[in-house]
């Protein structure tokens, strides 16, 4: 199926198009061209993008993009727990990125772990005056209150950025006075036109103050990779690194899910970076590839078909023994994985599925939705690039429709017309489409449940998709629209 | 490579000092590139031949975001091969400049601007440190030597005082030094000896002093520096003198920036403020 060119029934090119033209209708005319570019029928066969991406939001359309502060703090840092990170500016920021992207945490809270808040909670004194002494006592406060932290990060609000504190020197001296790496984020939220801009500082952050910095104490052998782009969503990493390591790899790090510092700083010693979220880390495992020669593959740990073929690309580039393990856990998994989709496929065979997330999700899931019978039948980011649009296009069905940077207005208009069973998305779309009386899942966060990645992950995706699609509830919700 | 800012109170000719020195330094041989760090953008008029560039700041407001920039969109090569870059910002009252200026000095650290061949970068940056931002050429592993333009007028010394201030904290933290004072004359009395006690004070030098030309005027009309419009005349002499001083300049600094009163009393000593009579503070007309 992977291989040939899949269909949807009724939805052809021409149909999408003209669903995207009477939406766009309701824009003003300036509006309408800066839109029209983002949405387009999909074209399988071209494996290239066909809509234009990572371009600045049309005012007036409700955007769901964060900003470069989200994609520092709530990606990249935040889930590194054996650091603590200082939201430096005013409060609301850090609180309303305080671990609500359930990326999970080993570890015992202020010993090994530091999944607390902490900012420099600017009042009008720091904005005129500067808030880099403040900066200063709040670093050396965290030290002596957290003795045990392998360093801190220091992520700017935008006010930093406008009054022009300069983080990187006070970042430098308190990194010597304190005996501990503090290391300077210029990620504040103006910079780009979404998360994707913090993402890539935050790469160039690790690249400039973390790696190289330390050695793993365990000598080298050759299966020793880091799994990249992975944040342990709901408990993700604890299946996808057990997993990987049942596969015959020491999984050195993890980048940077339930992550640790000096692993992290010592991941240019590795032999192979394994990347999920390319979004929002390919950068780094470019520069390791440059810098270090370190080769880098895409792998994808959605569903069974999907693992399968992933853990047999990765164990193509190493020896038999490596080869054997992997075909032996296939074999393991594989009946398990059968008996889950044997047991929820009748109930959600032909569903479709409408999907609009971020970093990997709107390509990396297709196969796990299709997995459980179910047809994706439109699929769109938040903030990605041209190259995420390229490794779309193979994946979701042809003349499917693809929506970038999507409003909650095209969003409501396409589910009107596609009518899906299920729409999996953000937070911010939740209550629009549940109010509709649709089958809603919180994809961004797992919705409070999870682990979806690796074969533990599945049996909980699909009964979740399961769940959401047939709940009698639905039955008993007329919508009022 | 060696970055020099240049600083000095608002209408000093900081502008047409940095662009008949860079002329100079050009002339000299050496690569340049001019960084204007000034919401008017004038710091680069006179070697484009130009009233104001593509700014940085136009640019970003016209395209939407700073990624969407090419560095060949903002960067041209004037008079001598020097590079030339304004930041632009904001009309005044309105936005943040300073921000402005740390944009687009990240935005040419990010695409390479800063080439090894360059022999120099000048930052010509709007009158004093009034904010982070104008700090930001002045910040770790940028400009290291600070020139101060100034006059033998009294604000003129308040100003370049109160930058040598500046430049202490950022000295304190950093490898940031006071290269000079640089005495654009006014023609006031005594100048050349007050600028130099005044350097002497702040524990630096007066590099040189530029006297007062209208041939200066003459090439700015024609948006000239004096060595390009008029290479024999001795004004041309004067910029190019304070070059070669400048490429060969050595002493770097850290300020002692004067206490007002010390200032003050430097001020009276050269006759230009006389000592207050404390018997008519806040005394009005009517019972005076």
């Amino acid at each position: 199926m992977s291989n040939g060119v899949k269909k949807v029934e009724g939805i052809t090119k021409e149909s999408t198009q003209s669903m995207i033209d009477r939406t766009l209708e309701a824009y003003p005319e300036k509006g309408r061209k800066k839109r029209a570019p983002h949405l387009a029928p999909n074209d399988q066969a071209s494996g290239s993008a066909c809509v234009k991406s990572n371009r600045k939001t049309v005012p007036g359309v409700m955007s769901a993009r964060g900003c470069a502060y989200a994609g520092a703090k709530g990606v990249v840092w935040g889930p590194i727990r054996d650091m603590v990170h200082v939201s430096h500016g005013p409060v609301g920021c850090g609180w309303y990125s305080w671990g609500t992207r359930r990326n999970l945490m080993s570890g015992v809270n202020g010993v090994s772990s530091f999944a607390m808040q902490f900012t420099s909670d600017f009042q009008e004194k720091d904005i005129v005056y500067g808030g880099d002494k403040k900066l200063a006592v709040l670093l050396r406060e965290a030290k002596d209150l957290f003795p045990l932290a392998k360093g801190i990060s220091v992520l700017s609000e935008c006010p930093v950025g406008l009054i022009g504190d300069d983080i990187n020197a006070v970042a430098k001296q308190m990194t010597k006075e304190l005996d501990l790496p503090v290391i300077p984020c210029n990620c504040e939220g103006f910079r780009g036109v979404s998360q994707s801009l913090g993402h890539h500082i935050s790469n160039d952050t690790i690249r400039d103050y973390i790696i190289e910095t330390r050695e793993f104490s365990e000598p080298e052998t050759p299966y020793d990779i880091a799994l990249i782009g992975e944040y342990n969503i709901g408990g993700d990493a604890w299946s996808t690194k057990p997993l990987l390591e049942e596969c015959g790899f020491n999984v050195k790090a993890v980048w940077t899910g339930d992550g640790q510092m000096e692993h992290i700083a010592a991941t240019h010693k590795v032999k192979l970076n394994v990347i999920h979220c390319y979004r929002s880390m390919n950068y780094m495992c470019k520069v390791m590839e440059e810098k270090y020669g370190i080769p880098w593959v895409e792998l994808n740990f959605f569903g069974p078909t999907k693992i399968k073929e992933s853990l047999r690309k990765l164990a193509s580039m190493f020896d038999d023994r490596i080869r054997e393990k992997v075909e032996a856990v296939i074999a393991r998994y594989d009946p398990e994985m059968r008996k889950v989709i044997d047991e929820v496929r009748p109930r959600l065979e032909g569903k479709k599925v409408m999907l609009y997330v971020g970093g990997l999700r709107p390509r990396h899931t297709v196969g796990a939705y299709e997995d459980l019978g179910m047809v994706v039948a439109g699929s769109g980011y938040e903030f990605a690039h041209s190259d995420d649009y390229d490794r779309t296009s193979p994946e979701m069905p042809d003349a499917t429709v693809i929506y970038d940077d999507a409003s909650e207005y095209e969003l409501e208009q396409f589910v009107h017309e596609v009518k899906p069973d299920l729409v999996a998305s953000g937070i911010k779309e939740k209550y629009l489409f549940q109010k509709m009386g649709l089958p809603f899942r919180q994809m961004h966060s797992w919705d409070y449940s999870g682990p979806y990645h690796g074969y533990k992950g599945f049996p909980t995706f699909a009964r979740d998709i399961d769940m959401a699609i047939n709940s009698p509830t639905w039955g008993l919700v007329k919508s009022p629209f | 490579m060696r970055q020099i800012a240049i600083y000095g109170k608002g209408g000093i000719g900081k502008s047409t000092t940095t662009q008949n020195t860079v002329a100079g330094l050009a002339s000299l041989g050496k690569k340049v590139m001019i960084v204007g760090c000034d919401p008017k953008a004038d710091s680069t008029r006179l070697m484009l031949h130009a009233k104001a560039q593509a700014t940085v700041m136009d640019l970003v407001r016209e395209r939407g975001t700073v990624e969407d920039l090419e560095l060949s969109d903002v960067l041209k090569v004037g008079y001598g091969d020097v590079k030339c870059v304004e930041s632009g910002g904001p009309e005044p009252g309105v936005g943040c400049a300073g921000r402005g200026v740390i944009t687009a000095i990240n935005f040419l650290e990010e695409n390479g601007a800063y080439t090894p061949d360059l022999d120099f970068v000048f930052y010509d940056v709007l009158g004093d440190v009034v904010c982070g931002g104008f700090a930001m050429p002045i910040r770790e592993n940028k400009a290291e030597e600070i020139y101060i333009v100034c006059s033998g007028e009294m604000m003129a010394m308040y100003a370049a005082n109160n930058i040598a201030k500046g430049i202490l904290k950022y000295a304190s933290s950093g490898k940031v030094r006071l290269a000079g004072l640089i005495c654009n004359s006014r023609n006031t009395d005594r100048e050349a000896d007050l600028i130099q006690a005044l350097a002497k004070r702040l524990g630096t030098q007066m590099i040189h002093f530029v006297p007062r030309d209208n041939e200066v005027q003459r090439a700015e009309l024609r948006r000239m520096t004096v060595i390009e419009y008029a290479p024999e005349h001795k004004q041309a002499d004067e910029y190019r003198t304070l070059a070669r001083k400048i490429a060969e300049n050595k002493m770097l600094v850290v300020p002692k920036p004067l206490e007002m009163e010390e200032l003050e009393e430097l001020l009276m000593e050269f006759g230009i403020m006389a000592p207050e009579d404390e018997s008519i503070v806040g005394v009005a007309a009517v019972r005076a």
